[in-house]
């Protein structure tokens, strides 16, 4: 406790960022640390050189300490750790889940289990105190593409999901066939802005009638065939309606389905969050299609966006609230699903 | 892999639809046994993907197979055999796949399939299954080649 506030801990290295985030009675942040290899990978042109698990290893003590500072707390203060547990990759999650164990263990402090997908929901209870579920939760990343209901803090069903590449994948690796470089997403939006979104006539894919699933593989295909044939007879790639018209067959699709998602479940508010919420013609469409149809439209800024340890902390805090704490022989969970 | 698959199949396999792509996934997944590594490689978008969920359906596995790009493993536990599908495309060695202990699933109780295999070439056991992806002269027609390495 901080004045008589509690704290909570959230701990997450489910894939390249070692984060750690303080937050007080699960909605105010107090600190949030992230130990991103961002300035690497666009020295590496888009290649990640080390998303080893020795990088976690490296950088966990030190960015708990940074976050401790940041709040200006100890680990005295500290009343629930919480930490990601899955999806991610398995040797990176195992250090964080048996970091917070330890300092669970060693200052006798309950630990909560967090699924790291409810944490990128959670982000948006950060970015907006009012917020309360149930709502029409939309996750894009790098990693996913989800459209859930939000019906509980920590409770969604899943309506729809990505069965190939997700969007954010998409965009990184769009990018790089075109010469934007990592990271693809912020690049493809800045070059979009200048391009002509109608340019290319790319295929918008909605599957069968009805789904909220996704598809962006075939998309993925279609611009390297446009650019195949543009090479072959010898023109010039304009990048920048390339990206402008990617972007265009991304996003229509993703809003038309979240803003028909909640039309049909009644929900009057999508909250979007993953780091693809940071994309402004994305929030463009959501806002505009949402608009017409009564939804409200709310994305958290982007630094709660990517991954990173506070929205693990909020997560945690509503789990704890419920009494569901993990024991100590809690284990990372790979595959884990919403 | 111990016997030599490798006789069971031609060289080189051309699919022109997605149904065979599909029919050639469903037989690879009929000699596949515990242990076995399958090393996919070809450019982007040439169907590396669309390969490994066809050999997934073949294996029984129930789940939808997703791009493992982000992750660089996905696991599936609901096939005969667990499938452990990896993508090391963000990798950038033999090395990287070592740091993440990658290689453990190897030799394991599972069929491994790795996508981008060439970028971490080194940390292939040598009984692998080499197939290279790539595009044919049609939009839809793809040439699945076996190679040792």
């Amino acid at each position: 406790m901080l004045n008589g506030r509690t704290l909570t801990m959230g701990i997450e290295t489910s894939c390249d960022e070692t984060a750690v985030g303080i937050v007080a009675d699960g909605r105010t942040v107090l600190a949030n640390v992230i130990s991103s290899q961002i300035d690497i990978h666009t020295a590496y042109g888009g290649v990640v050189p080390e998303i080893a698990s020795r990088r976690h290893l490296e950088s966990i003590n030190d960015v708990i300490d940074r976050a401790l500072r940041e709040a200006d707390c100890t680990l005295d203060d500290i009343d629930v750790i919480g930490v990601t547990y899955g999806p991610g990759l398995v040797g990176a999650l195992l250090i964080g889940v048996a970091t917070a164990k330890a300092i669970s263990y060693a200052r006798d402090i309950p630990l909560v289990a967090v699924n790291h997908m409810h944490g990128h929901i959670a982000a948006n209870y950060l970015a907006y105190p009012e917020l309360e579920p149930p709502f029409l939760g939309l996750v894009v990343s790098g990693g996913h593409t989800n459209i859930v209901r939000v019906t509980d803090y920590n409770a969604c069903e899943i309506i729809g999901r990505t069965r190939d590449d997700a969007a954010g994948e998409a965009f990184d690796k769009v990018a790089r066939v075109i010469g934007l470089g990592y990271p693809g997403g912020p690049k493809v939006d800045r070059a979009a802005r200048q391009g002509n979104r109608d340019a290319i006539a790319f295929k918008r894919v909605y599957l069968e009638s009805g789904s909220y699933d996704f598809s962006f593989s075939g998309l993925k295909t279609q611009v390297l065939n446009y650019l195949n044939t543009e090479r072959q007879a010898g023109r010039e790639i304009p990048v920048n309606d390339v990206a402008a018209s990617f972007q265009e067959a991304v996003m229509e699709v993703i809003a038309t389905k979240a803003v028909t998602a909640a039309k049909e479940f009644g929900d009057d508010l999508i909250a979007v969050s993953g780091g693809v919420a940071a994309n402004s013609r994305l929030r463009e469409l959501l806002t505009q299609m949402g608009g017409e149809a009564g939804i409200r439209v709310i994305w958290p800024e982007p630094v709660l966006c990517t991954d990173n340890g506070v929205m693990i902390a909020c997560a945690a805090y509503y789990n704890w609230l419920k009494g569901e704490c993990a024991d100590r022989s809690l284990d990372a969970v790979p595959g884990l699903d919403f | 892999m111990n016997r030599d698959i490798r006789q069971s199949f031609n060289e080189v396999t051309v699919c022109n639809s997605e149904p065979e792509t599909e029919a050639f996934g469903l037989r690879l997944s009929g000699v596949l046994e515990a242990g076995d590594v399958v090393a996919l490689t070809g450019d982007l978008g040439a169907g590396k993907t669309t390969l490994t969920k066809a050999i997934a359906r073949g294996l029984g596995v129930r789940e939808t197979v997703t791009s493992p790009t982000f992750m660089i493993l996905k696991e599936y536990r609901s096939g005969q055999l667990p499938l452990y599908h990896f993508d090391v495309y963000r990798l950038q060695s033999a090395e990287d796949l070592y740091d993440i202990g990658g290689d453990e699933y190897f030799d394991g109780d599972g069929v491994c399939i790795v996508e981008w295999a060439d970028i971490v070439r080194e940390a292939i056991p040598e009984d692998a299954l080499w197939i290279r992806v790539g595009y044919g002269d049609e939009e839809e027609t793809r040439i699945y080649t076996i190679c040792n390495q």
